[in-house]
């Protein structure tokens, strides 16, 4: 039974997931170097499949490797590059390597990526995702055909929180949930209110649905600007951005606002742990990690 | 000859008003009358993550959200209530062997609700 499920469903203990960064060059050694980074830290790690319409090393591929090393992987499937065949195939894949979570997303459209020109697919959207995911542990395809055994997967999805439409956001978890999904990640969320208002309506129409809200570590102003203007879906106050630009010391003040941000997250309503997410070279996860009361593993 | 016919027509009417895009399987009604298919990433059950904060598309800047524009209408537009309640309803996959067929024939023939053998939902018992 993958971690993720035994945590979420048998305990009530508090859940901690990182993004793992996209391998392009460097092989396993690579991998390795991010594996022992985060290894200490967390549950369970995402797979992610071509993020931001970026082209890396696949879904299944890299979920493997985060295996081989020991982590546990979250593996992505964004419905943007593959149609159901494909992704039918990549469920498999990841069944027949033993990973059990697989999250289902929309993902991020082709122009947000450096290869515009993209033929988009989106033949099936992240809800008729999750269910097919749900309808594979249940012994058969799609077409209806057998499955013996059916896998096991542990399905989860994303959502955005802070994004237009607000109430229908909540709805739309429901359906997600109803669908076949067990937890939600949120996308990176810099307003704490919508946050809580979505999180306590979320609890109260889909109590059973589990939420791990996104933090993300950043240094400066900096990441949070191009967040801001260039990532979908992604709005940052002026006043949070200002707050830490006029900082005498950027990083020490971004520090505490993600803190902050991540303390108030953990005291939501369905909310069971965080996602952690961060530009690769931030050396404030290990304090990062212990300002929220946890200890390094092993 | 009704066959060929009814394309045409089915489209003279309902590209002007709702940018009909043909998929053969019309699901204005649980969509607070707006088409999906005109949604660039054709979504059938809810807007994407990457809504911008003015409520506009994020491929298309200038356009508003299809799913807000959508979630607008179901809330404000009066409508019966059947239609509404299945604005939540999980859609299943587009068949994109209906494409380019009228929606009216495959509505009468129950065509457009022939879903994959394996396709089911929970609906609600989960």
């Amino acid at each position: 039974m993958s971690v993720m499920r035994e945590k979420l469903e048998n305990t009530n203990e508090t859940v901690f997931t990182a993004e793992f960064p996209s391998i392009d060059g460097g092989g396993m050694a690579k991998v390795e170097k991010s594996a022992a980074r985060l290894a200490p830290w967390f549950d369970a790690v995402n797979a992610t499949d071509n993020p931001a319409a970026h082209a890396h090393a696949s879904n299944t591929s890299s979920a493997i490797a985060m295996k081989m090393h020991g982590l546990e992987p979250i593996m992505q499937i964004v419905c943007r590059d593959k149609n159901r065949l494909a992704i039918q195939a990549d469920m498999m894949g990841a069944a027949l390597h033993g990973i059990e979570n697989i999250s289902l997303l929309t993902g991020d459209d082709v122009t947000a990526g450096d290869e515009p020109e993209t033929r988009r697919v989106f033949d099936i959207d992240s809800t008729q995702a999750i269910n097919i995911a749900r309808i594979l542990t249940t012994g058969t395809y799609l077409s209806g055909r057998k499955i013996n055994p059916a896998p096991d997967f542990y399905i989860s999805a994303v959502e955005n929180p802070a994004a237009p439409p607000f109430d229908y956001r909540i709805e739309r978890a429901l359906k997600k949930y109803r669908a076949g999904a067990k937890y939600l990640q949120l996308q990176i969320c810099y307003h704490p209110d919508r946050l809580e208002k979505f999180c306590a309506g979320v609890a109260k129409i889909a109590p059973d649905l589990k939420l791990i809200p996104t933090i993300v570590l950043v240094k400066s102003a900096k990441p949070l600007g191009f967040m801001n203007d260039k990532v979908p879906g992604i709005d940052i106050p002026l006043d949070t951005i200002n707050r830490v630009s006029a900082a005498s010391d950027q990083a020490d003040e971004a520090y505490k606002l993600t803190l902050e941000l991540a303390k108030h997250a953990l005291s939501l309503p369905a909310v069971r742990g965080l996602h952690v997410t961060d530009f690769r070279h931030d050396d404030s996860l290990d304090s990062f990690m212990y300002d929220l009361g946890q200890k390094p593993r092993n | 000859m009704l066959k060929k016919l009814l394309p045409f027509v089915e489209h003279a009417i309902k590209k002007p008003v709702w940018d009909c895009r043909m998929c053969g399987q019309c699901v204005l009604h649980s969509t607070g009358m707006t088409c999906p298919m005109t949604c660039p990433k054709t979504l059938r059950n809810g807007p994407c993550g990457g809504v911008r904060e003015n409520g506009n598309c994020e491929v298309i800047p200038d356009m508003q959200c299809v799913w807000a524009k959508a979630y607008d209408r179901k809330v404000s537009l009066p409508m019966p209530t059947v239609w509404k309640e299945h604005f939540n309803e999980l859609r299943p996959p587009v068949d994109m062997r209906l494409q380019g067929s009228s929606s009216w024939i495959n509505l009468l023939t129950k065509r457009d609700q022939q879903t994959p053998a394996g396709w089911s939902t929970t609906d609600g018992d989960h």
